[in-house]
Parts: C-alpha cells; structure tokens; sequence
C-alpha cells in the first residue's frame, strides 16, 4: 500500500515541479509565448518525461548484483531492454542510411520519407526471412535432435547447470533450445505465410469474382462470410479443430494440415470482404466496360484488369491478415492444439517453458526463455505492423 | 422515430436469424466427426448392447434434424445437455447410479467467472482508453502522441501471452503486488476476487486499449477541419475545451462503435488470457473441452460465444444508429 501513497506524492511533485517550471520559463524567457500559452497539463508532461527519463538512467546504472550475491533481475530486464531498443534503433538507422546511398533512384527516394519505424520493421522482417530460409544452416543442431543433458540451464556455464555446447540450454526431453528457438522461424512463420497465401488466394478469386459476375453467386458467397464472419475467428478455428483432431487420429503432421486449411478458409471471409468492396469500385470503371466489349473472359477481366488496380489496398491487407494469421496459430499452439510436437514452434514453446518465468528472481536468463519465443512472435507482428501502418499513411495522403 | 424503430427491429431480426444459422453452423460441424462416439469411449471391447445402450442414452440414434431441433430446444431453455467427458457411462453396463453432469451446471458459475473478468476489464479499459485517446488528440503530432502512437501499436500486435507473461514477470513474480494464479471460488470475499482478477483484467486491458484509443484520436482528428471547430477556436476556447465539447459528442457514433467492437474481441481473448492464468471461466472450460472433445461442451461454450460475439456487434450497429441525430429526428 505504501507503494500506492510514494506513487501520490510523486505525482503531486511533478505537478508542483511543473508549475515552477513554467513560472520559471515565463520568468526568465520574458513571457515567450512557448511559456506564456503552455497549459499546466503540458508542463506536467515534460517534468513527468524528464523526471521519468531521469530515474531511467538511474535505475539503468545501478548494479545488476544485489548484496547479498543474487542477481538483481529487475535491473538486468530493464538493462536488456534498454539495450535491446538502442541496438535495434541504431541498426534502424544505418538500414535507412545504406537505403538512402544503395540501389535505384526509386528505392533511394522511398527510403529518405520513411520515419525510423518503418526502416525499423523492413530490416526484422529481412531478418526473419533470412533466419527462416536458412534456419538448417544458421542452427547449430537440428530441431529433433536429443540430447544427453536434460533440462539445462541457460547460459552455458557448467557450474551453474549449464552445458557450453548450448547456450540457451535443453528441455525437458535434452533438444537444445537455441535450434529449436531457430527452427521455429521456419516452421511458424513458414506455415503462417503459406496460411495467408491459401486465405488470399481463396477470398481474392471468390471477392473479385462476385464483384464481376454479381448476382446470385455474389449474394450467395456474401451471405455464407457473413455467417462465417459472426463467429469469432480462434472460437471457430478450436471448434473446426477438435474435429480435425479427430479426422487425423494419430497422425500429427495431418492436423498441422488440417490447421492450415480451416484457418485459411476463416481468414478468406476477411479477405474476400475486402476483395469485393474493392472489385465493386473497379468494375464500375470505363476500361472494364470497353474490355468486356472487346469480349475479353472473365479470367482476362480478373487478372489482367481488377487484380493490378487492386494491388495496392490487398498488399496491405496482406502485411495485416499475415499478423493475424501468425497470432492465431501462435494461440492455437499455445493451447496445445495447433503445431504438433516433432515440429520446434514459438508458440508450443512459450506453454512448456512457462513455468521458468517463477525463477527469475535466481537466474534472469532462464526466466527469459519463455519470453524470448513470446518476444520472437510480437517482435515479427510489431515489424510487420509499422510497415503496413507506413503504407497506409502513405496510400491515404493523410498529414493531420 | 418510427423509422429509427423499424431499423432497429430488422438489426434485431436479423441477428436472430444470424444465430439462428451459426447454431446450424456449429451443430453440422460438430455431426462432420467421423466414427461413433459410443465406440470411441467403450474402445475395442465393447458388446453391441453397451454401445447401443449409449448410442440411445444420448440420443445418437436419433437422424441429425431431429438431433438438432432436440438440441436447439434444450438450449432454448438453458438445457444444453450431459457432458460426455463426466458422464458416469460405466453405468451402461452395469448398474445405472443415475449421475450425470449436466453442461448447464458446468457452465453457469465459469460464465458468471467470466463476465466478472470481463466488466472488471471493461471497466478499467474504456475510461483509459478514451482519456488517452483524447490526449493524443489534444497533443498530436507531439512526442506524446508519437510514443502512444508506436506503443499502442506494438501492444495490439503482440500476442496476449506475451502481455500476459511480461505482467507476470514484474507484478507477480519480481514484484509481488499481485498473484499469478487467478484461482477463484464461490463465497470468496469480493475484495480478494477483485484482486486475482486484477492480473488477467489488466493483460485483456493492455489488449484492447490501444485500438480504442487509437480509434478515439483518429475520429477527434477526423473532425477537426470541421468548420464548426474552426469557428471554437476563433472564439478562442481552449484546445481542450474544443475537443471535449465541440468535438467529442460528434465523435461518439464511432467511438462507441469501437468500444462494443473491442469487448466482442475481448471474447476471443479471454480464452487465451484465462488458460494464462488458470481464470476459472468459460474459455479454459473450452479449451479443455476442445482437448478432449467434450463435444456437448464445446457446442455449447462455442454458442455462448458466437452469441455474446452477435450481440455486441448488433449493440455496436444500434448504438451508432441512435448517436447519429439525422436517423434519429427524420425529416
């Protein structure tokens, strides 16, 4: 509770501390207009930011052993943290700069308007590309392979239970976790990519073709999403797998299928929304009107007209539908009834590894384990996230 | 209002008629699981009589539309049947001791559970997410606004046990304010329930805030070119006035809008949040149900959610017919 009353008082400080900071600034700035028009709210937020930034430092600074011998966890969290964020920062940085000096004058100008953020979600999605394509290589054992050692610690440090050959240790069966943390790029996003793939392929040919023939078949696939749409989409997806589950019996990799499938097929009714309010506003144009008179069929139409002119708006869809897809199967897995086992998965690992985060009192790094294949995930999403938003300001022309 | 009235009855109408089709939905899944249930609990040994015997205790025998209409009716009335998975089935072949437990009865105390999870979520979300949306309208373009702007995002991209575990590792395990495990029972004091709830509340909060308060401060912003808001700040009210009075209540229909879409996603999140923290709600009944396919279960928790899902929408739809003032006073 005492924590609740310092929390009060510092805030009641910061409100004293901004109003001293604005009389302050009218005073010594001769009444500037920056000072003389700052409501109390805003001179309340910059002591708050500067207050808060300068406890950061601190708390940053402090040592990362408590005295007793035994790792301050919090420090050494906030430290990775804060690390973390500068490197990626940085890395950011130099990305948009090598973008900015490398490569055509198209993709030279695309770089100089493009805010940190999205430099900063082009490079991990590269990254995540390139650790999926060669998971096999980069990993230094496979994702099936058992080991001696069960259930060593991370950090690879013998005399605190670690193992030098893996760094982030072993599971409960003895699969070094550091290959399987790598095999899951392959296997999660891998399999949710080709999830969305499926999905756009079926909802975009279904949208585009009830936007162009119309009529019943367009009354009759607007009326089936909208039944499917009004289930909620992982309510749907658990119930279509209990079934699957029992279709594929003992084999697991067929459940993997299954799920790809229904997921692809709950994520179509999206897509296909959107496919045909988009497909609407183009066959209504002129040059589908004069292609359809020189007798062009439909697959001309479809293809050749509608899908170029539609590109951009699906493109973005695509970056949005791939999160949510990867966030399904990532719960789906989670609750143990997506990605079966042999596979390495981020999402399976969270659950099994979960119960390590209770030891991040002793061993920091062991607590983190969980939260690096949870982090592995938000990480992909929140890159993937900032570009769509980017293209999406950039489409809409908005500036306010 | 007559017509307001009448958009409002077809809205309700066709909800009905929406949930009438997703209970097809729902059952025609379910009847798609190959084999017979009764063989699959007796296993390889069982006689013929026995698996009759259950065939007909829950009604297998019986063609799907008469199955249906039985299930839809029972439903109707609260009675979603027996659970398979604590049904005392060794009673077929021997001696009935007439246990049965009934999904009803398992549900009931895990919905109520759960609709305490979800008000307290409601509860702390929606003022939060509105005030900060607000302030991120009032201060856009700032570093504020900037820092809402990449967090909120990030928070609505991860996934929610990544929230979930991030929570636990400062509140519960470095710092333990709150406990982890969300262990809640009948009789328990309402002070003590609040405060297991807390945990899994504020992961569902950290969830949906962000889109609704991304949502606010797109549909203030929206507004702003208005002339009636050029006109406020001529007259020099404050920016804060202007936004709280002028642009606001223009600003509710979306808003309010977003908020009943967001509790129907807090639906689909609740089922992930609450097997974090072991909640005792009807997502974790679900996802158990769905391991060891309890199907009466699963038909049922998958109903409750389709239908809590259908009426918020529907609540979302008439809300925002009745905040826009053309629909309501018609020429």
């Amino acid at each position: 509770m005492s924590g609740m009353v310092w929390f009060v008082l510092y805030l009641a400080a910061v409100a004293v501390g901004g109003w001293v900071f604005r009389f302050a600034g009218q005073t010594a700035t001769g009444n500037k207009p920056f000072f003389r028009d700052m409501p109390l709210a805003v001179a309340f937020g910059y002591v708050l930011g500067v207050t808060l930034a300068i406890l950061a430092v601190f708390y940053y600074f402090q040592p990362v052993m408590t005295e007793q011998g035994t790792p301050d966890a919090g420090v050494t969290f906030f430290r990775w943290a804060v690390q973390g964020l500068i490197i990626f920062a940085i890395a950011a940085w130099v990305f948009r700069l090598l973008g900015r000096n490398i490569g055509t004058a198209g993709s030279k100008k695309l770089f100089r308007q493009m805010p940190l953020t999205a430099s900063f979600g082009i490079l991990v999605i590269l990254i995540y590309a390139f650790v999926s394509i060669f998971a096999g290589v980069i990993a230094p054992y496979g994702q099936e392979e058992i080991f001696q050692q069960v259930n060593a610690l991370p950090g690879g440090n013998a005399a605190t239970g670690g193992n030098p050959d893996h760094i982030l240790g072993t599971d409960q069966i003895g699969r070094d976790l550091l290959s399987r943390l790598i095999y899951g790029a392959q296997n999660t996003v891998g399999i949710a990519f080709a999830t969305t793939l499926i999905a756009f392929f079926l909802g975009g040919s279904l949208g585009f073709l009830a936007a162009t023939l119309q009529g019943v078949l367009d009354q009759v696939l607007s009326r089936a999403v909208d039944v499917l749409m009004a289930i909620p989409s992982l309510i749907f997806a658990l119930l279509l797998m209990t079934i699957a589950s029992a279709w594929a019996g003992s084999e697991k990799w067929l459940l993997t299928v299954y799920m790809v499938l229904i997921i692809a097929v709950i994520d179509s009714t999206r897509v296909f929304r959107l496919a045909r309010a988009v497909g609407m506003n183009i066959v209504v144009m002129d040059y589908i009107e004069a292609a359809k008179l020189r007798g062009e069929g439909l697959g001309y139409l479809i293809f050749k007209e509608i899908l170029p002119n539609a590109t951009a708006p699906l493109l973005a869809e695509f970056g949005l539908r791939f999160c949510f897809v990867f966030l399904t199967i990532a719960s789906l897995s989670f609750l143990g009834v997506g990605i079966q086992p042999p596979l390495a998965d981020w999402g399976t690992m969270v659950r099994d590894l979960s119960q390590f985060i209770n030891f991040a009192a002793f061993s920091p790094l062991t607590a983190a384990l969980p939260l690096m294949a949870a982090g592995a995930i938000a990480l992909l999403t929140v890159a993937v996230n900032f570009v769509v938003d980017w293209m999406l300001y950039r489409s809409s022309g908005l500036k306010e | 209002m007559n017509s307001v009235l009448r958009i409002i009855l077809q809205r309700l109408a066709l909800g009905v008629l929406t949930l009438f089709i997703v209970s097809i939905v729902i059952f025609t899944a379910v009847n798609m699981l190959p084999g017979d249930f009764a063989q699959a609990i007796l296993g390889q040994g069982a006689t013929p009589e026995a698996v009759a015997a259950i065939r007909r205790d829950l009604g297998l025998d019986q063609p799907p539309i008469t199955r249906y209409f039985q299930w839809l009716g029972g439903a109707l009335q609260g009675d979603l049947g027996n659970s398979f998975a604590q049904a005392n089935f060794a009673s077929f072949v021997g001696d009935d001791s007439g246990a049965r437990t009934t999904v009803a009865a398992q549900i009931a105390p895990r919905f109520a559970n759960t609709m305490f999870l979800a008000g307290v979520t409601a509860a702390i979300a929606v003022p939060f997410a509105v005030g900060l949306g607000i302030l991120a309208a009032l201060y856009r373009n700032s570093a504020f606004d900037k820092a809402a702007n990449v967090s909120t995002l990030s928070s609505i991209s991860s996934p929610e046990f990544f929230m979930a575990y991030i929570l636990i590792l400062f509140l519960a395990v470095l710092n333990p304010i709150l406990p982890s495990l969300s262990n809640i029972y009948d009789g328990m004091p309402f002070s003590e329930r609040l405060q297991k709830t807390l945990l899994p509340a504020l992961t569902l909060t950290l969830v949906v805030t962000a889109h609704m308060m991304r949502m606010t401060r797109a549909a203030i912003i929206n507004l702003l070119a208005s002339p009636y808001i050029e006109m406020a700040r001529l007259k020099g009210i404050s920016p804060m006035r202007v936004i709280v009075k002028h642009a606001l209540p223009n600003a509710l229909a979306p808003i309010i809008n977003v908020i009943a879409l967001n509790l129907a996603y807090l639906i689909t999140g609740v089922v992930v949040v609450e097997v974090v923290f072991v909640y005792p709600g009807i997502g974790q009944l679900f996802v158990d149900s769905v391991k060891i396919r309890d199907i009466p279960v699963v038909q049922a928790c998958c109903l409750i959610f389709a239908a809590a899902y259908i009426l918020l929408n529907l609540t979302a739809d008439i809300l925002s017919i009745l905040s826009n003032p053309r629909l309501r006073h018609p020429k």
